[in-house]
């Protein structure tokens, strides 16, 4: 065109970045990548190659090693090998090499940004301003804990070897937040990139070379699914991080169930994006435009739920079609485009196709009137209104351009669409009421609230979901904890089996025969119940002799245990004072009746008195340490760099399954039900089946301490069972299983229905009176979740 | 919020405008406080999309030189200093009629086009000079007016002001507003004196400055454009170049985002100027972007937009230079103004 014409039309006419450097790279490995092993590249045993599409222009880019079981197991004997040794380096000698590769990141960031846009098709503006400096910040932030790591976490060490495996959506990105704290840690990892977007993971290695990390630490396996499969089940890997799917990873927790791997997922999400009538309208817009439109809504916290205040909702629609008409769809290598290519054809099938039925469904469809490109694979910016909550595409995560939007009326209503979801993993709230928006903040189930801005990461907070969005945290000291466990653990003795006391009787056969029968009861909503089986177990003394008997619980006693906590909401609510007031309260009732309970565990256990008065002791003084923690496991402010508040804040996880072990019944019981009632959890505890009495004896110590009902339930019986029906509940947000014969293996398993947080013993023993062992952080920390709140200010 | 619903707010159908429709003046409203109780800006959310604004959109080669090209047409072309002089306002005008070098022109196939500075801003005491040396241009001749720059003096002296300049021959006369009635809230006054340089304005366009480098808060800044509009200002202009801070792609955003509400509500469309601080053709290129963004074509004609500046010229000469031979330009290859 000639100037003369342009003068006139004034559009904005091509841009293009040179990809001639990213071409000369691939020409130089002759457009082909193998796997990168122990620091050599290596061609695949079986499975050869695959083509990386260009998915703006639909054209081959590069043939990718496709890694076999035989591979990943190399890669995994590399990792094992490097691992003593990357550990033993030391905090501030990984510290240089972590430095290095964000300098090498930066050295680098323009080609890393080319070779992401055109293997991946999202906007160069976003590979270049977003992508690649968060990649180079990510690794900066993590040289500092490699640095700080003995200071910081003392007495932790590396999980070992991590298997790790990343979506297509943020490929260089998401391996830098894996990558990064792994290796500050001290672990090595053997890591998947998705099969569409393995090229940058290919150039990283390709620098990790020059960067001086030594061989094994990083291995980079490339292939489809199948390769995946054989890092989750390989027995010879420590721990899986997986980003990507929910419907993956709820098949990872079942197939790494049992099998002791550590596991942090970080899954889909439906995130609400939500605009009150008092909201800078206008920057909300740009907001909806950050949240859904950034990166073609291939993003897990995409805000792709409109949820607008009725008042303003026409205003806001059409102000929203009027910005919508101005993105500009196209050659992602172009510097003027918003929106390029989506990275597949299977996914631009997947979002026609949920378009399309939620448009048969009813849902009024909108899309700017230009056309998008004929070549490559393109979506237009799409807005779906006249949708309910029942609509598919309201429920459902898309993955791409498309916003369904809804009114609300009130605060309340807001907070209710946001979290009728199964995910959590983000919001945005936009209104310049500061109340308002600091109420909305702790209501929403999400990781993650963005106040008055939308998907704003930085290394320094963690990243992560509630819910079906996942668990485990990235960034921050929370995302260094999912890669270090305490030394200790490496010491503990496998549990003996002593199987489970007892069939369940008639009460009348299961009386003690002597004094006053009694017979304790479940403990559900703050009353006493009796067992919905209508039958008892037997209790034995250390003798053998029947001491008593409980109830029997079945899978109704949890049902109703589970939901009297679901509606003891207020002690969630409760303040932190209020819940150490309350903990304070039972350790001194229970110490005043210190002397029966300990006759209670001599009785059932065995131990003499002098032990037995040392658990009960114990116990007091755990109740006493969590009182303490009720009002001091604080959030923190991080320092991200922006002009805003970036507060990180505890919450509690909600209805969380405890199952106590065998032994210490009293001791055992208080370690692991009241940390998670002191952060505010309400719990459904299932003690110890051979010796529950010293728990069932504790109801009448919790009644006298003003426990509100609901917020402790005693559910008594099989524990195993017991166990395997709370995992598999729907409405319990965690389990801890201590208790299980099987070590939790069956609650690993059951968990994935919800993909609920679980923690099990893996058949080891804890001495519970051991304080590094059984009280604290760690306690504290796997009751709770951390939400990160950003409030950017500024009048 | 109030505004919105007590408004019927007319949607957009998208940011552009039918171009058959011809701008005509903006007769103003009445003051309307519940549109400006409703309010919002929210800084942050501004100031990340003004960020975004040059790394979203960037034009190259001949898209490029005929954005610049456009940008030059939207120059005021200023002189406000206390050494004016008749000689120098002569100078300026000699360049405002031929800012670009004719072979540039030529090299570039505009030879055609007259290509010429969208106005000549001085104070009231150079108009006689300056419309004596651009007899026959067609271009305008601004005079600064109302106070300028601090709009402090009485308004009945005010007001005689533009009289005065209008008088004179000034087409459009670029007013400053009396900030203390914005930091004061006392919005009525403002609207009643923007109201009476409208008047003293007759057939001259009527430019309302609003100094956001001194009103302290974007909403101010959005407050202010909104009285001035409703005040009927056929322009909303950021600064006088004399603030600490002077026109920014943030405080521009604000501002347009208001020319785009009033338009919404009223069907008037009001001009937009950025004064102050703008010298480079990177970011000429990029204000016209902001126009094309937030408010769509038409705002990128000089009848609806302007860039008040004095040094800005001389780069987008040495850029245009740069694009005819491929070579890097100089400053004295370029006549000076």
């Amino acid at each position: 065109m000639t100037v003369a014409e342009i003068f006139d039309t004034l559009d904005y006419g091509p841009a293009p970045e040179a990809a001639n450097i990213a071409n000369a790279w691939l020409d130089a490995r002759g457009r082909q990548t193998e796997l990168f092993i122990a620091d050599t590249w290596r061609a695949p045993t079986e499975g050869g190659y695959f083509d990386s599409i260009n998915p703006a222009t639909a054209k081959p880019l590069a043939k990718i090693a496709q890694a076999s079981a035989a591979d990943v197991d190399a890669a995994v004997a590399a990792a094992r090998d490097a691992q003593p040794g990357w550990a033993k380096v030391g905090g501030p000698a990984r510290a240089r090499v972590l430095y290095a590769l964000a300098r090498m990141v930066q050295k680098h960031a323009r080609l890393f940004a080319v070779l992401e846009t055109m293997d991946n098709g999202k906007p160069i503006r976003e590979t270049r301003d977003i992508d690649i400096p968060l990649v180079a910040r990510h690794f900066y932030h993590h040289a500092g804990w490699a640095q700080l790591i003995d200071t910081e976490f003392p007495r932790h060490e590396p999980v070992g070897v991590v298997g790790q495996i990343i979506p297509w959506n943020f490929p260089l990105l998401m391996l830098a937040w894996k990558v990064a704290p792994a290796l500050a840690a001290g672990n090595t990892v053997v890591l998947k990139p998705a099969e569409f977007t393995s090229l940058t993971a290919i150039l990283f290695a390709d620098l990790c070379l020059d960067a001086g990390l030594p061989p094994g630490v990083v291995n980079i396996v490339t292939g489809d699914g199948r390769t995946g499969e054989a890092i989750v089940a390989h027995p010879g890997i420590d721990k899986i991080a997986f980003t990507g799917s929910t419907e993956v990873g709820r098949l990872i927790r079942e197939t790494t169930a049992g099998s002791g791997k550590e596991l942090t997922l970080e899954l889909g999400g439906k995130s609400p994006f939500i605009v009150f009538d008092d909201a800078d309208l206008d920057g909300a817009v740009e907001g909806v435009v950050d949240a859904i439109w950034f990166n073609q809504g291939q993003v897990c916290c995409a805000g792709s739920r409109l949820l607008m205040q009725e008042s303003i909702a026409d205003t806001f629609i059409a102000k929203l079609k009027a910005r919508m008409q101005t993105l500009r769809v196209g050659d992602p290598l172009d510097k003027s485009m918003d929106i390029g290519a989506i990275v597949a054809p299977v996914q631009l099938e997947k979002i026609e196709r949920l378009v399309n039925a939620g448009a048969a469904d009813g849902a009024t469809l909108w899309q700017p009137d230009w056309a998008r490109p004929t070549e490559g694979f393109f979506y237009p910016p799409t807005l779906l209104t006249d949708v309910g909550p029942a609509s598919a595409v309201v429920q459902e995560e898309i993955f791409g351009p498309v916003l369904v939007a809804m009114p609300f009326r009130t605060p309340a209503d807001a907070v209710a669409l946001a979290n009728n979801t199964r995910y959590g993993l983000a919001a945005s709230v936009w209104t310049e009421n500061i109340n308002l928006a600091l109420d909305m903040a702790p209501a929403i189930k999400s990781g993650v609230v963005w106040i008055n801005s939308t998907n704003l990461f930085d290394a320094a907070a963690g990243f992560g979901g509630y819910r079906e969005s996942g668990f485990g945290r990235e960034g921050g000291r929370e995302g260094m904890h999912a890669y270090l466990k305490p030394v200790f653990l490496k010491t503990l003795k496998r549990t003996a089996n002593t199987g489970v006391a007892g069939a369940a009787v008639p009460a009348a056969m299961a009386s003690a025969g002597n004094a006053l029968d009694r017979t304790p009861k479940m403990y559900i909503g703050g009353k006493q119940a009796r067992p919905d089986s209508g039958y008892t177990r037997p209790v034995l003394a250390a003798d053998g002799s029947v001491a008593g008997a409980v109830g029997d619980g079945n899978r109704k006693d949890i049902r109703d245990a589970v939901e009297a906590a679901r509606k003891a909401e207020a002690w969630s609510k409760a303040t932190a004072h209020n819940r150490a007031q309350v903990i304070y309260y039972i350790a001194e009732n229970l110490e005043a009746r210190a002397a029966e309970f300990r006759d209670r565990v001599c009785l059932m256990t065995g131990q003499t008195k002098r032990a037995a008065a040392r658990e009960v002791a114990a116990s007091v003084s755990r109740l006493f340490t969590y009182g303490a923690w009720a009002d001091k496991y604080d959030g923190r402010v991080h320092a991200t760099p922006l002009r805003n508040v970036t507060v990180a804040m505890n919450e509690p996880l909600g209805v969380m399954g405890v199952v106590c072990p065998e032994e210490n019944p009293l001791l055992g019981f208080i370690s692991l039900a009241i940390p998670p009632l002191a952060m505010g959890n309400r719990v459904v505890a299932v003690p110890s089946a051979r010796h529950p009495l010293a728990a069932t004896d504790l109801y009448q110590v919790l009644d006298t301490s003003d426990v509100p009902g609901g917020s402790l339930n005693i559910v008594t019986g099989d524990t195993g069972a017991l166990a395997k029906v709370l995992a598999e509940h729907d409405d319990v947000d965690a389990v801890w299983d201590f208790g299980s014969s099987d070590g939790g293996v069956a609650v690993e398993r059951a968990s994935a229905g919800n993909m609920k947080q679980t923690w099990v013993s893996h058949g080891l023993t804890r001495d519970w009176y051991d304080l590094e062992q059984a009280e604290g952080d760690a306690f504290l920390r796997k009751c709770t979740q951390v939400k990160n709140i950003w409030v950017p200010y500024g009048e | 919020m109030g505004r919105m619903s007590s408004h019927n707010v007319t949607p957009l159908a998208g940011a552009t405008y039918p171009a058959d429709t011809q701008p005509t003046r903006n007769s103003g409203t009445a003051l309307e406080l519940d549109w400006l109780r409703g309010v919002r800006v929210n800084r942050s959310a501004v100031e990340r999309r003004a960020a975004t604004i040059p790394t979203r959109r960037t034009v190259k080669k001949n898209w490029q030189a005929a954005w610049l090209l456009k940008a030059v047409t939207t120059i005021d072309l200023t002189t406000l200093a206390g050494d004016d002089t008749p000689a120098k306002v002569a100078r300026l005008c000699a360049k405002a009629r031929q800012p670009v070098r004719a072979d540039i022109l030529q090299a570039l196939g505009m030879a055609e086009q007259p290509i010429q500075v969208g106005a000549v801003c001085v104070y009231h005491a150079m108009l006689e000079p300056a419309l004596r040396a651009l007899e026959g241009s067609g271009i305008p001749v601004a005079a600064v007016s109302a106070g300028f720059p601090a709009g402090l003096s009485p308004l009945e002296l005010r007001i005689r002001e533009v009289e005065a300049s209008v008088a004179a021959g000034a087409a459009e006369i670029d007013i400053v507003i009396n900030r203390s009635h914005v930091l004061t809230g006392n919005w009525q006054a403002l609207y009643d004196e923007v109201r009476a340089f409208r008047a003293a304005c007759g057939d001259a366009h009527l430019k309302s400055i609003i100094a956001t480098g001194d009103l302290s808060i974007l909403r101010n800044v959005a407050r202010a454009s909104l009285v001035c509009m409703m005040a009927g200002s056929d322009f909303i202009k950021t600064s006088t170049g004399k603030e600490a801070v002077n026109a920014t792609l943030p405080v521009s955003l604000v501002m347009v985002r208001t020319i785009r509400d009033y338009m919404a509500q009223t069907g008037h469309r009001v001009g937009f100027k950025a004064a102050g601080g703008i010298s480079t053709a990177k970011a000429a290129v990029s204000y016209l972007a902001l126009m094309k963004e937030e408010l769509g074509r038409p705002w990128m004609d000089p009848a609806l937009f302007r860039i008040g500046a004095s040094s800005l010229l001389s780069d987008i000469e040495r850029q245009l230079e740069h694009h005819v031979t491929g070579r890097y330009s100089a400053f004295n290859r370029h006549p000076t103004a």
